[in-house]
């Protein structure tokens, strides 16, 4: 039976007819949806861990012990990870082992666009590219075999425009596998000095072998077109060069690592001239030319950004005519009809109507303090009219970066200096900064966004939410009690809603010079609802505009003064708490 | 490109619902038999971003996404959108627009206008074009947040996919509470064009 499947969707399907055992993830765009449908599959023990270090850890937990396992993350998930994955190629892995690692070219929702083919060849692990979702299962499916096999954990590399599009895929029948004997392998999995010596010559001796493997695996393969020319490419660059060079001949690789030094060798010498496709840095290329090959790359494809077919075809595309111009989709080489219109407003993300973030953001903006932010919806507060984020760097970077500052500035800075980070995000690597910032006498104040759930992703469960993966209850983490337990003295708790609580709590805890917490909590106004419907009452109306500086979507100004949209209010009131004519009122209840 | 492969752009605001039509249109398009992909945006631009969800279906589907200059439709679902996706459209693609204006916050906050006259504008440039007044016709049908269907319902006008198995893609894809008030929608779409 066919179905359309999301490339996520497909990784999880693929895992689960490979008999997989224990799946976990910490939830990141394009991955997120991976473990959330692994969640679903009783057959699996699916979770979300606090971040992707301890989701890798778990995985290997269950390897060693016996049974496959799954861990999924963005591309900068990996890098939280990069401490056991670097160990983890060391030891082996016994039972299947498979990281998904999801890359986000073109930056859709991530702060930078890193390659993680580059952590499978710095581990030397292999690297399985799918350019869809049929692949994808398929390859998901290999990638548990070639780890045990091989004993060594696999990379399955996604970009989102694998994990976040649709294709078709056949659907296939569980396969169970009998958990492996556990074996206690102490010079296997206790990475003592002298066991990890002994493990590097074992990943020496793997590493032969693999590409020994490469050579003849069935996921790199050569398509005969024109032997004029020739392609080499792996993951979605594929589908964009069979899209734009339709006869020429190409080289597919379904593993980026290790690559198959005989098979390129002998496409190379077999065409005429040979080009490299490939997403972001020259990965393919750099090892290709060290062999002394020669091939054009990212001189005509761009590094930066995703590719599409038009690139494809305004790289090299137009070289490729010269030879033959029915090799080449004459479509993508004529100029689009209609050409982008100038000067159009642009539309970009905002906090949503209701938004228990924009209260925090409003009043850090009326006191003119430096915000050091974090990851996750509110670094939205960096946009205009908030303005209000002064860095962003990483999960977890707020509350170390702000330490960082004051110590470089003194006290004096910290006093007209935040930290803000989401509940989801402190409970990923907040804390260990926040106790940082208790242990080396630092005097800042961290404000800690409590909306009950992780909602850039699309409200995933966390340790404070009380709800598991699979949303069975389980222990909540009480934000209070863990923030003081870190030996924070001063912990207070505020409506987001309320701006001169608000207010009083920020002014008064960034004077104290002591290391403080304020939790602004309000749930995520997505899962909530209206609280209420407000209106403007249009004769006391200034139309001074003060309430537009909010940034709320619901909000606007037409000749005679301002307008909410009664649709999208989500009632949260602050319009009529910044409203200094009084003008805003509420007219109507809401359904919490 | 390839004239055996339609593609489809529903372009508009985070939060119109294209993720929804997409998958509508594209279980309805199985039923031709061929391939069928379909592209979508997650993540941080679905806060009230600019979204696009991308449809291709044919014999044999390569990419995905739709190139520029090469979008069999463009189905947008806010005036702004329309203009700013409408450079994917080919030439004599048709351009099917929801006459309705979503002031981005930029305009919301006075930072920039509105263009007007951003229809007549398209329609000089545009050789096929469709207006709905998809609010209008989704209000009527029950649901403002239906207005994605009444735009399914236009554009199924337009292509070689039975009436049935927009059915089927509808039951499908909707929670069984809404299915009635979206079939409503849907109805009053194809009623509406051409």
């Amino acid at each position: 039976m066919q179905e359309l499947m999301l490339g996520n969707h497909a990784v999880a399907r693929g895992a689960w007819e490979a008999g997989v055992r224990v799946a976990a993830a910490y939830p990141g765009t394009p991955s997120t949806e991976i473990v959330e449908a692994l969640a679903r599959y009783p057959e699996v023990y699916a979770e979300w861990s606090v971040n992707e270090k301890v989701a890798l850890e778990v995985a290997i937990g269950s390897a060693i012990a016996g049974g496959r396992a799954l861990a999924a993350m963005k591309h900068v998930g990996v890098n939280v990870a990069a401490d056991p994955l670097m160990t983890l190629a060391y030891t082996g892995v016994h039972a299947g082992l498979v990281l998904v690692s999801a890359d986000d070219p073109n930056l859709y929702s991530s702060q930078n666009e890193q390659d993680n083919r580059f952590y499978a060849r710095f581990a030397q692990i292999p690297c399985l590219e799918p350019s869809d979702s049929r692949e994808a299962k398929e390859m998901v499916k290999e990638a548990f075999v070639l780890s045990e096999t091989f004993d060594t954990p696999v990379m399955l590399r996604l970009t989102t425009r694998v994990a976040h599009s649709q294709s078709l895929v056949e659907l296939g029948e569980r396969q169970e596998i009998p958990l492996r004997e556990y074996v206690k392998a102490p010079a296997k999995y206790v990475m003592l000095p002298a066991h990890g010596r002994e493990r590097h010559k074992a990943v020496e001796e793997r590493r032969r072998r693999l590409e020994e493997y490469v050579e003849t695996a069935p996921w790199n393969r050569v398509e005969w077109g024109d032997r004029r020319v020739g392609v080499i490419t792996s993951g979605i660059a594929y589908h964009y060069v069979k899209e734009s060079l339709p006869g020429v001949s190409v080289l597919k690789l379904g593993l980026s690592y290790s690559l198959p030094a005989r098979l390129i060798r002998d496409f190379i010498s077999a065409v005429e001239v040979c080009y490299v496709v490939e997403e972001l840095e020259p990965f393919l290329e750099d090892q290709i030319r060290a062999w002394g090959l020669k091939i054009t790359g990212k001189e005509l494809i761009p590094r930066v950004g995703e590719l599409s077919p038009r690139i494809v075809a305004e790289g090299i595309g137009r070289r490729v005519a010269e030879v033959d111009s029915s090799l080449v989709n004459p479509a993508l080489l004529e100029e689009p009809a209609f050409k982008p219109a100038m000067g159009l407003p642009g539309r970009p993300p905002l906090m949503c109507p209701g938004c228990p973030h924009r209260g925090v953001f409003y009043t850090l903006r009326e006191l003119g303090l430096t915000v050091a932010g974090d990851i996750g919806c509110y670094t939205l507060g960096a946009s205009p009219p908030l303005n209000s984020m002064d860095t962003c760097i990483c999960m977890g970077a707020s509350v170390s970066v702000a330490l960082g500052m004051e110590k470089a500035r003194g006290g004096e800075f910290a006093r007209r200096l935040v930290s803000v980070i989401g509940d989801s995000t402190f409970l990923h690597s907040g804390m260990t900064g926040l106790l940082d910032m208790v242990y080396n006498r630092g005097t800042g104040t961290l404000i800690i966004l409590d909306n009950g759930t992780t909602a850039m992703t699309g409200h995933q469960d966390h340790p404070g939410t009380g709800f598991t993966a699979a949303h069975d209850p389980t222990i909540k983490a009480d934000l209070e009690q863990v923030v003081r337990g870190l030996g924070v003295k001063r912990v207070r708790v505020v409506d987001p809603y309320n701006l001169e609580e608000t207010r009083q709590a920020v002014a008064e805890e960034t004077s104290v010079p002591e290391p403080s917490v304020i939790i602004a909590r309000r749930k995520c106004a997505l899962l909530t609802g209206r609280s209420g419907i407000y209106q403007v009452e249009r004769d006391a109306c200034a139309a001074c505009g003060s309430c537009l500086e909010l940034g709320c979507p619901a909000l606007s100004m037409d000749e005679e003064g301002a307008l909410i949209d009664q649709v999208q209010c989500n009632g949260c009131g602050l319009c009529s708490q910044v409203c200094p004519a009084e003008a805003i009122v509420k007219v109507g209840a809401g359904n919490e | 490109m390839n004239r055996e492969v339609t593609s489809v752009l529903l372009a508009g605001v985070g939060g119109q619902g294209t993720v929804l039509a997409g998958r509508v249109l594209a279980r309805a398009a199985m039923s031709l038999g061929g391939e069928v992909k379909v592209s979508d945006i997650h993540g941080m631009a679905q806060r009230g971003g600019s979204v696009v969800t991308q449809v291709r279906f044919g014999l044999r589907v390569w990419a995905p996404v739709v190139e520029t200059g090469t979008a069999d439709y463009l189905v947008a679902f806010e005036k702004l959108e329309a203009c700013r996706w409408l450079p994917y459209l080919r030439a004599d693609g048709r351009l099917i627009v929801n006459n309705q204006e979503i002031p981005p916050l930029p305009v919301l906050t006075g930072a920039a206008v509105y263009p007007p006259n951003l229809v007549a504008e398209m329609k000089k440039r545009v050789k096929h074009v469709r207006v709905v007044e998809a609010l209008d016709l989704a209000r009527q049908a029950g649901n403002v947040k239906t207005l994605n269907m009444v735009l399914m319902g236009v554009l199924a006008r337009y292509l070689p996919i039975d009436r049935g198995a927009w059915e089927e893609a509808l039951a499908e894809s909707v929670p069984e509470r809404f299915l009635e008030v979206n079939k409503r929608a849907f109805q009053l779409g194809w009623e509406a064009a051409p």
